[in-house]
Parts: C-alpha cells; structure tokens; sequence
C-alpha cells in the first residue's frame, strides 16, 4: 500500500523531473514544500554554525560563573569582617541622612567591569534620586565618582557636577590602606559639608541593597549637635587628647570617613560578584534553551532533507519503472 | 526538569545562600524623615536603606553602674572582640595611658601608637595598636576602632631593635620635609614598639 501511495507520488513529480533543470526543481519543490516554514535543507550548515557558537557562549559565561563564584568567596570574609567597623561610627554619631546642609557630595561607588546585572544603574539611579532630594535654592550637589561604570552613565547628563572621578580600583586586592588615601584625597580636594556614600550591600547572593550612608563634616556635626537628636548627646563626651575639641573632632570625621568607604567599597565588590554570579548563570541557563530548540531545528531538517532525498530518488525510480 | 532543579538547589546552597548573623538587624529602626522626603519628592523608587537598619542594638544605660565594661575592638580586616565582658581596659590615648572601669565618663579619645591591655579576671591580654579612636559610652560598653593590631607575643623584638635603628639614622639623613615627616613617624611607632614589649 505504500508501494502504491509512493508511485503515486512519483507519478505526480515525473513530468517535473528532467536532467538540467534537477537542482533548480529540487530547490523549488523543497521550498514550496517546506515554505511556510523557512529555508530549511540548505542551512543545516547555518544551523550548525548557530549551535556551535552558542555552546561556546555557554561555556565561556559558565566559566565566568565559576570565576566569579570564587572571587565571591574570597571577598565575602572580608567583607563580613569589615562590617564591624562601621558600627562604633554609627552607635556614637548616629545615622542622619535627612540631615538639611548647603554643600552634598554624592559619592558613588560602582564596579569597573560589566557583565554584572543591574547594580551599577541602581547605583546611579539611587545617586540621581538623591541629587533630586537634596537639590534647592543656595544648595548644591556634586558627584564623585568610583568606577567606570557609574562614570560612563553619569557623565552623559551631569558631566559638569562630577567632581573627581576615581577607576580601576580594584586592580590590586582591596585593602584599608589604598582606601585610606582615597578618602584623603577626596577630603582635601572637595568642599563639603556632607557626604552621602551611595552603594549596593551585599545582603545574600541574590540580594544586593542600595544603601547610603552619611559621613557629616566636623561643623555640621557642632550645628546638629546644638539642635538635639542623636548628636545632641555628643557634648556630654568628654574629649581626651588632641589640643582642641574641633580638632578630635575633625580627625574623627575623617577616620569615619575612610573606614565607611572601606566597608561600603567592599560591600560594593561582593555585589558585584554576586550580581555577575547570576547574570552568567541566567545567561548560561538562556544558551543551553537556545542550544536546546537549535538541536531541533537542525534534526528536522536534517531528517527534512533526507526525506526529500528518499522521495526523490523513489519517484525517480516509479518514473523509470511505470 | 527534576535534575535542572536540584543542580539548581545545589548551586545554590554551595554558594552560600544564608543570610548574614554579622548582620541581623534585630531591631531594625530606620529614619522616617528621610523615608518621607524620599516618597514625596521620588515616589518611583524604593528608598536606600541606611546604616541605621543594620545597626546591631546597643544595650540601654542603666541606673546603676554595671560590674563588668562590654569592649568591642574593631580592626579594618576582623573584629578582635565583639561584645566580650572584661573587667577593665587600658588604652593608649594621645594624653597617655587610660584606664576604662565599668561606670566610666562617656569619652572619645584619640589614640597613638602603644599597648592596649584588656583585663579579664586575672587574664591580661595585650595587643599593640597602630592608633585610631576609643568611644566610651555611658551604658559602659568601649568601641575600640584601631587600624593595625598585633598581640605583643607575636612581635619579634629583634626586628624592632633593627626598625629603630633604621628609621634613626633615616632621621638624621632625612633631607625634605616629607622624608623627615615619614622617618619621624618611624622613629616614634618603634620606640612605642621597644616599650610596649619592655615594659
């Protein structure tokens, strides 16, 4: 019975099939065939060429994971170690980040490399949103920036606001010393009066906050101090050392300073290498998908094609028999 | 799909999706003021969180003077001591040393280069520190920040003599004002160093 369905068939193609005009026919019988569908017989090889280059995309953001995975590791003791540091800062001069002054410097810290998620637009969203807030008359917000990435997206609008701009930070190990003389520089080069640390804590491996801290400089704290609150308790502090009080105090914002960029830079890192983490993980999971319904593809028109073949060669057949 | 779950499950796990016990905030409070002006004038975004959500809670003063002082002694790369009861702390305050007893003044002191001893009973425990700050706050607990510290057993008195040496004769060589500064400083962190380990 199929016998007879396939003479059939090569019945019906015989008067199609003559010697030169074979291989224009084959190309116009398999595309009106196959039409709806696509080019199919002669991209097996484009097909093929697709599969490799995406596994080859899957391995590399596969390794990236794993490099990733393990700088983590590493960074995530020290950052959790670093988190003590922060805390006797905050307990004596408590947290003030609707505190009203005239000079704001937004310190944005963000990654140099990309390939990592969302965290660096978080970042200087949460940065844009901030100069917004503390935006009004006689105020006025500038930008210093830690990073090539927040760097890139924030010189596009605010190029004239960036006061120092600061990259490739993470080219050796981070330690309190580099840092140190970060936060020095930025102390002796900008004016402010408050400074808001803008940074991703690394909360877990999927969950990265944006955070911002407040460092206020040595007179905003006495004018904060004379309004109450938190620092209103200050004065009851007695000062050892130092010949003045202000000048405790001054080396005490600094130092405050420097060991919060430390911890929020380290925080920073850990984000990143989390956010990338999952970025190639997705990344790897979406290519192995696309390997997945390419590999189908390929076999139906390999299978397509040597069913064609069949066809042909049958009908060619039937058409010298009958 | 049961397998993708589980290596998922498992990836996961191995990279140590746990949350932080360094980081609780037991009593998570937040700036409510800041959280107002934030909605009013940026009502898209969720506002940042603030140090002061993960604050860890700090005990209240009491009316009385406790028996033991709570010492926490933070380095840039590790906390020596977190929330350790002791008896008594000996600081390096620029204006000398300083004895810290439960009940003491809330103070703030700077701190220069010298020994910090931490008494426990009858354990002495004695580190050196580069220098830094010293809060005492009136419900008697002590925050030592410093930014170097070494146990004095594990410095090497030999090495010292040799630093001292060096950093002498730099001194007298010393011909800017920066390298003076810089021999200077040398000069005075070994000769804290050769006392701390003498006395």
């Amino acid at each position: 019975m199929a016998m007879a369905a396939l003479r059939r068939e090569g019945r019906r193609l015989a008067p199609l099939i003559s010697p030169q005009s074979i291989t224009a026919v084959r190309s116009s019988v398999i595309s009106q065939e196959q039409a709806p569908l696509g080019l199919r017989s002669i991209s097996t090889q484009i097909v093929r060429n697709r599969m490799k280059s995406v596994k080859n995309i899957q391995k590399i953001t596969k390794a990236m994971k794993m490099v990733a995975a393990s700088k983590l590791r590493a960074i995530q003791v020290r950052a959790e170690n670093s988190r003590g540091l922060w805390q006797p800062f905050t307990a004596l001069l408590g947290d003030s980040p609707s505190v009203d002054v005239k000079k704001n410097v937004i310190v944005t810290i963000s990654s140099d490399k990309g390939l990592c998620g969302g965290i660096n637009s978080t970042s200087v969203k949460t940065s844009k949103a901030l100069k917004k807030l503390t935006a009004g008359p006689e105020k006025e917000t500038k930008y210093v920036v830690l990073g090539e990435k927040a760097k890139a997206q924030l010189i596009r609008d605010s190029k004239k606001d960036i006061e120092l701009s600061i990259t490739e930070l993470q080219k050796n190990p981070l330690n309190y010393t580099q840092v140190s003389v970060l936060a020095d520089d930025i102390l002796k080069n900008v004016e402010y009066d408050a400074l808001r640390i803008v940074f991703n804590k690394f909360q877990s491996v999927v969950s990265f906050l944006p955070t911002v801290a407040t460092v206020l400089s040595p007179e905003a704290v006495e004018k904060e101090a004379e309004s109450g609150g938190k620092l209103g308790e200050l004065d009851s502090y007695e000062i050892e050392g130092g010949e003045t009080k202000s000048e405790v105090l001054q080396n005490l914002g600094e130092f405050q300073f420097s060991c919060v960029l430390f911890n929020a830079v380290l925080e920073n890192a850990c984000s990143e290498q989390g956010a990338r983490m999952s970025a190639m993980d997705s990344s790897s999971r979406n290519a192995g998908d696309m390997l997945d319904r390419l590999t189908l593809t390929y076999n139906r028109t390999r299978q397509a094609s040597i069913t064609t073949e069949l066809i042909e060669i049958i009908s060619g057949a039937s058409a010298l028999e009958g | 799909m049961f397998r993708q779950a589980s290596r998922l499950l498992a990836q996961t796990l191995r990279a140590g999706l746990r949350p932080f016990s360094s980081d609780l905030p037991a009593a998570p409070t937040s700036d409510s003021a800041f959280i107002e002006s934030w909605k009013k004038v940026i009502p898209n975004i969720e506002p940042p969180k603030t140090p002061s959500n993960f604050l860890r809670p700090r005990p209240a003063t009491p009316t009385s003077i406790p028996s033991k002082i709570t010492v926490n002694f933070v380095l840039p790369y590790a906390s020596e001591l977190s929330a350790k009861e002791v008896d008594m702390v000996i600081i390096p305050a620029t204006t000398g040393q300083m004895g810290v007893l439960p009940g003491h003044v809330p103070t703030i002191a700077e701190l220069k280069p010298g020994v910090l001893s931490v008494h426990e009973g009858n354990d002495v425990t004695k580190y050196f520190l580069s220098s830094g700050f010293a809060f005492i706050h009136a419900n008697s607990v002590a925050d030592i920040i410093a930014v170097e510290a070494v146990r004095i057993d594990h410095i090497d008195p030999s090495l010292v003599q040799k630093g001292l040496a060096e950093f002498t004769q730099k001194l007298s060589s010393a011909t800017t004002e920066l390298e003076k500064a810089e021999a200077q400083i040398g000069v005075e962190l070994h000769s804290a160093l050769n006392s701390a380990l003498s006395g």
